[in-house]
């Protein structure tokens, strides 16, 4: 009995949604994000636990393979509703077909068949402790997960896209409730076990559901691009030093954002403060993005009801 | 000996950032390399990495200067790494001519918390012990670990290694595709020193003779892996970035995904490097170990 409550504790957060609830969680859709390929594989090893069923996914096991982030083109931004039913010829990316077999496996998104929860885990270079990334802020229960998640070994924080359903491109959006989970700083290709354990601890949580407020959470507002060389769009500065891995700090108009290799600084010049994260993400340089800037805010959630028969 | 024709070598590995960097900004303005009577040339060693910004195309460059591959018949069916060798040879070589350039440094960035790393391929190069003696005391009290690499099996065949004397930096922790500005700048300062140390050279200073501690490469150490070859530990958290720290018999070296310590089982204190860097996985090595050494560099002065 003891040890079955230690095994189930590692799916408590997922066996206390509604029974008969179908989880999916999502390994390697970035193959050079190690923790999530270890944690789904160790996961793998478990037999079905409580009463929810857990399917895990090695989402894109091709990159997997090749430790790298993709083969084609970036399989985390396959998922919306116009790539997801664009016709399939022998010209289509690895990643598209396989966002597809994936609608098909954890979807069709938006439908009355689709995964109850998509969990999709991701790693990144940024100092960004773990932060979940989600659609809504209306899905009250990924904010009552969110407020669940009782971790010691790292900051906790909440990322809302503000994006509509059909938009919405990432894999977590195939689930009628979905977020991603993102564990940094790792190198891509590297596992931690401080990150892979941080990632892991997040799956012991607790199980109240009262309403109330929930802090920490932050909204995109824009990114920011490195300075680049007109000619040849090579980046001509790195990110400032007392920038560099303050994820969530305040960025105030007149802070130093980058420093040229010629040793001039560049400030930041909005209105507005802001909060930056993903900063010096590996993957985001050939999407041009040097960091993301956020507003933070708190957002009321009701009680969730669990529903058992 | 003489020091007038340098090299400056970045994106031997297409992804290590500070090196790609800094030799584009010198190959566009030479100004910062710049030194009386000496011949500095900034050059990207695998251009077709740098611009796919991974590490190889076809094999490790890194790997790819030995004496079969030099040697072999130029071909464009040969990987494009080799090719590459054999022209870098042509360029900066004959390696181990009298041709070849006095002077090369490899610039390379590591997911290991190495710090400043400087790596040593012989322990009878006083030319270099000296200038890693020097470079040693200009960044003093921020340190710069020599890695002395010269082993009979351990030893590889590096793309510096064309040259008389060839230098190794190795920056770290950096993520691979990576640029941060404190590493950059790390590598920027290292090098300047170094250059430094040439122009007193050249000028005709003599360096007495000295003693520098080296740490030199012992033992290469994989994770424990399953039958499939799936790695099966992670380097353990009390190991994780002590690069350069003492290893001891029983100390913890590898954590399982459930949480079981595998712990170091060799016969005396040892010093880890190279923990966890991510390009070494697909080569079976976690770390390697390393023994102090204290070598001795006779005096040197232009001839």
């Amino acid at each position: 009995r003891e040890r079955e409550r230690e095994r189930e504790k590692l799916l408590y957060l997922i066996v206390s949604l509604p029974p008969q609830s179908r989880v999916a969680l999502c390994g390697g859709t970035h193959g050079n994000e190690m923790s999530g390929v270890y944690l789904v594989r160790e996961l793998q090893k478990l037999e079905k636990v409580g009463s929810a069923t857990l399917t895990t996914v090695i989402s894109n096991p091709r990159a997997v393979q090749m430790c790298k982030r993709y083969t084609d083109v970036d399989l985390n931004r396959c998922f919306t509703d116009a790539i997801l039913s664009s016709p399939v010829t022998d010209a289509t990316p690895y990643e598209v077909r396989r966002a597809q077999e994936l609608n098909t496996l954890l979807g069709p998104k938006g439908s009355a068949g689709a995964m109850d929860l998509v969990c999709d885990l991701h790693n990144t270079t940024a100092n960004m402790g773990l932060s979940l990334i989600s659609y809504s802020a209306q899905d009250w229960v990924i904010l009552h997960i969110y407020r669940q998640i009782q971790i010691t070994s790292a900051p906790v924080r909440f990322i809302l896209l503000d994006l509509p359903l059909a938009d919405a491109y990432s894999q977590d959006s195939l689930g009628k409730h979905g977020f991603s989970i993102e564990v940094g700083p790792q190198p891509h290709g590297v596992v931690r076990a401080d990150i892979f354990n941080i990632m892991k601890e997040c799956f012991n949580s607790g199980s109240a559901f009262e309403g109330g407020e929930v802090d920490d959470v932050y909204t995109f507002v824009k990114s920011i691009d490195y300075p680049r060389d007109p000619e040849t769009n090579q980046i001509t500065a790195a990110i400032h030093p007392q920038l560099q891995d303050r994820d969530f700090c305040l960025l105030h108009p007149g802070d130093p954002m980058f420093l040229m290799f010629s040793g001039e600084i560049v400030k930041y010049e909005g209105v507005e403060v802001l909060h930056p994260y993903f900063v010096n993400e590996c993957a985001y340089y050939e999407k041009s993005i040097a960091f993301h800037l956020a507003r933070k805010m708190t957002l009321t959630i009701p009680p969730l009801r669990v529903k058992r028969d | 000996m003489t020091a007038r024709r340098v090299a400056i070598f970045g994106g031997t590995h297409g992804n290590e950032m500070s090196g790609v960097t800094l030799v584009n900004l010198w190959i566009q303005n030479g100004k910062e390399i710049h030194r009386k009577g000496v011949e500095t040339k900034p050059f990207i060693t695998n251009p077709r990495a740098v611009e796919k910004c991974t590490r190889y195309v076809d094999t490790d460059l890194n790997r790819a200067f030995t004496t079969e591959n030099l040697s072999a018949p130029s071909g464009d069916d040969l990987p494009y790494e080799v090719q590459r060798a054999q022209q870098i040879n042509e360029i900066f070589g004959p390696k181990g001519s009298p041709e070849a350039y006095d002077v090369i440094f490899d610039l390379h960035n590591t997911t290991s918390n190495m710090g400043c790393t400087l790596i040593l391929e012989s322990s009878k190069d006083h030319f270099n012990l000296q200038m890693m003696h020097y470079i040693k005391k200009a960044i003093a009290p921020d340190s710069c670990p020599v890695l002395l690499t010269e082993h009979p099996l351990l030893k590889y065949s590096t793309s510096r290694s064309v040259a008389k004397h060839p230098i190794g930096l190795e920056v770290g922790p950096q993520p691979q595709g990576v640029l941060r500005s404190n590493i950059f700048e790390s590598m920027r300062v290292v090098l300047k020193h170094a250059l430094d140390f040439i122009e007193l050279f050249n000028e005709g200073l003599e360096f007495p003779p000295c003693t520098v501690d080296v740490f030199r490469v012992s033992e290469k150490m994989d994770y424990p892996r399953d039958t499939n070859g799936n790695i099966i530990a992670m380097v353990h958290p009390n190991l994780q970035d002590c690069d350069w720290e003492p290893l001891n018999p029983g100390d913890p070296m590898f954590q399982t995904f459930d949480g079981t310590t595998l712990r170091y089982e060799g016969a005396g204190t040892v010093y880890p490097t190279f923990i966890n860097e991510a390009a070494y996985y697909e080569k079976q090595q976690a770390f390697v170990t390393t023994r102090r050494e204290t070598l001795a560099a006779g005096a040197i002065k232009k001839t």
